[in-house]
């Protein structure tokens, strides 16, 4: 579904150039789950955004479905880590800003937004505007106005980063329910480990700057996943051998950095 | 948080300063008969707009409401033609680098012309008629409308623009669906900034320009040597301009709801 061939990117920082992405080959199967993981810094999200359009790679090609990617579409939806709502939107006028903009019928999206709004609960909140909301029903109305959409890809760029552990657990719970549901081909940047164990199918290591793919490793847990799967021996298995490789990782810029 | 203060509180210093007034003519603090006297002002005032009953056929007797409706409609029509203009023309300029390039230096190289140098022009060029009030009045109302457009288009975040292109907006959507309302504090900003301009340029272009409105009243009564007149013209276009400003942070206030609720959030 999505393939990455030989991504370089580079960019220039007034006199010095920079090399954030190196050699990075990635394919993402139709329905996979796959999370970016990394320290920060490592290009990851540059990664995400070179898949939905935003960004082009100095080298190489991204491909989605078997075409190369131009411009950003609404078959790629795209989660951001700030929920970036329409401010002077309600929900429900954010949650259908894409069909309305697609020109599709009124009829056709205002039962499918009242079921999207009713999946992500946040049923009666729909004249709300987004500063009455948290910041956990904020994402969730970003998630929901992608939804609605039926996008084959879905892109998350560590949608759950700025949100306190107890609202991130009930956002990583509703996200596994939702993609039970909707079975999207997921590419998932986070720097949270035990976030990309319980998510994915797959979890990517990246190296530090310049980002590389250190290591690839499946995620065999069961499904459906719940956060009782983090207590789990195979969890906790997993949880060091990705810890390992993300200290070496820190280490290794850590002393970069010093040497700079 | 900012609480209200009562009523009283917001009247202590005009009317210390009404006092001052007072006393400062009635105990000859400033030489006589230059200065009229509150009192003097008030009764001036209230001839003017409502007539006088003693017959006497003076220019200063009933023609408040006649010159007030003359300025206030040059105001309308010159603040409204400089928002039509200014208002799309910054967002272009705004929205295009290419706009930008062509269009933005020459405002910049104008604006700092003082309307009140563009006087001499204006009548040579549309003589003594509305049109050089027009002209004035909307020039000077321009300027700060299409540069705080422009602050606000170029203000837009990032991730609303991206997000709006994600979710299949085109340029067209994204300008009015994502960009004007995001800029549209900018744009009242700009627009209050203009209203008050307007009310500097109609009393400047009604001195010279005109025959006609508050101005012209304001100079002429200054000529003939009647203060009285020329301090309630000035309390009128005060009060004027301060209604028409009370009536853009009101639609303000409507339109950008969702801000309000950002501030208390």
């Amino acid at each position: 579904m999505i393939e990455i061939r030989g991504v370089h990117k580079q960019f220039t920082k007034g006199e010095r150039r920079v090399v954030a992405l190196q050699d990075i080959d990635l394919t993402v199967a139709e329905r996979e789950f796959v999370a970016i993981l990394g320290p920060s810094g490592c290009g990851k999200s540059t990664l995400l955004n070179m898949v939905a359009g935003f960004d082009q790679p100095t080298r190489g090609s991204v491909k989605v479905a078997g075409e190369e990617i131009a411009a950003p579409a609404p078959s790629r939806g795209v989660v951001f880590q700030e929920p970036a709502l329409f401010p002077w939107l309600s929900v429900m006028d954010n949650v259908v800003f894409g069909p309305k903009t697609l020109g599709q019928p009124a009829a056709s999206y205002r039962a499918r937004a009242a079921q999207i709004i009713e999946q992500i609960g946040l049923s009666g909140f729909e004249a709300s505007y987004p500063a009455e909301l948290s910041g956990g029903m904020r994402q969730r109305v970003g998630i929901a106005r992608v939804l609605i959409l039926e996008p084959k890809v879905l892109l998350m760029d560590e949608p759950f980063g700025s949100l306190d552990a107890q609202t991130r657990t009930l956002m990583q719970e509703l996200l596994l329910a939702l993609w039970e549901r909707h079975q999207q081909t997921v590419l998932f940047v986070t720097h949270d480990i035990e976030e990309a164990i319980l998510l994915a199918d797959r979890v990517c290591v990246m190296t530090a700057r310049p980002g590389r793919i250190k290591k690839s490793i499946e995620v065999r847990m069961p499904r459906p996943r719940s956060i009782e799967s983090t207590t789990s021996p195979e969890f906790n298995a997993l949880r060091r051998e990705v810890l390992d490789l993300i200290r070496e990782e820190s280490v290794r810029a850590a002393m970069e950095t010093e040497r700079a | 948080m900012r609480t209200r203060l009562p009523a009283p509180w917001l009247l202590v210093l005009p009317a210390l300063l009404v006092a001052l007034w007072h006393f400062a003519v009635d105990l000859r603090w400033v030489t006589e008969g230059l200065i009229p006297s509150p009192a003097q002002v008030l009764r001036s005032w209230y001839t003017w707009i409502f007539g006088s009953t003693t017959a006497m056929l003076s220019p200063y007797s009933g023609t408040w409401l006649d010159n007030v409706v003359y300025s206030s409609r040059r105001v309308l029509q010159g603040f409204g033609l400089a928002a039509l203009a200014a208002i799309p023309l910054g967002l272009l300029i705004g929205w295009s680098r290419l706009a930008s390039r062509v269009i933005d230096p020459t405002i910049q190289l104008l604006r700092p012309v003082p309307i009140t140098a563009w006087l001499p022009f204006a009548i040579a060029v549309f003589g003594i008629y509305d049109a050089s009030a027009l002209f004035l009045i909307g020039l000077g109302a321009f300027y700060p409308i299409v540069v705080n457009t422009t602050h606000g288009v170029r203000d837009t975040n990032l991730l609303l623009l991206r997000a709006a292109r994600m979710l299949g907006a085109g340029n067209g959507t994204v300008l009015a669906k994502v960009i004007f309302p995001s800029a549209l504090p900018s744009i009242f900003t700009g627009l209050r900034l203009g209203i008050g301009i307007a009310w500097t340029a109609v009393i400047v272009a009604e001195m010279i320009a005109v025959k006609s409105g508050l101005g012209y009243v304001l100079w002429d009564a200054y000529y003939v040597g009647r203060m009285d007149i020329c301090v309630a013209t000035m309390f009128s276009v005060g009060l004027l301009g301060f209604i028409s400003d009370r009536l853009i942070v009101w639609a303000a206030r409507f339109l950008l709801r969702w801000r309000t609720l950002e501030a208390h959030g």
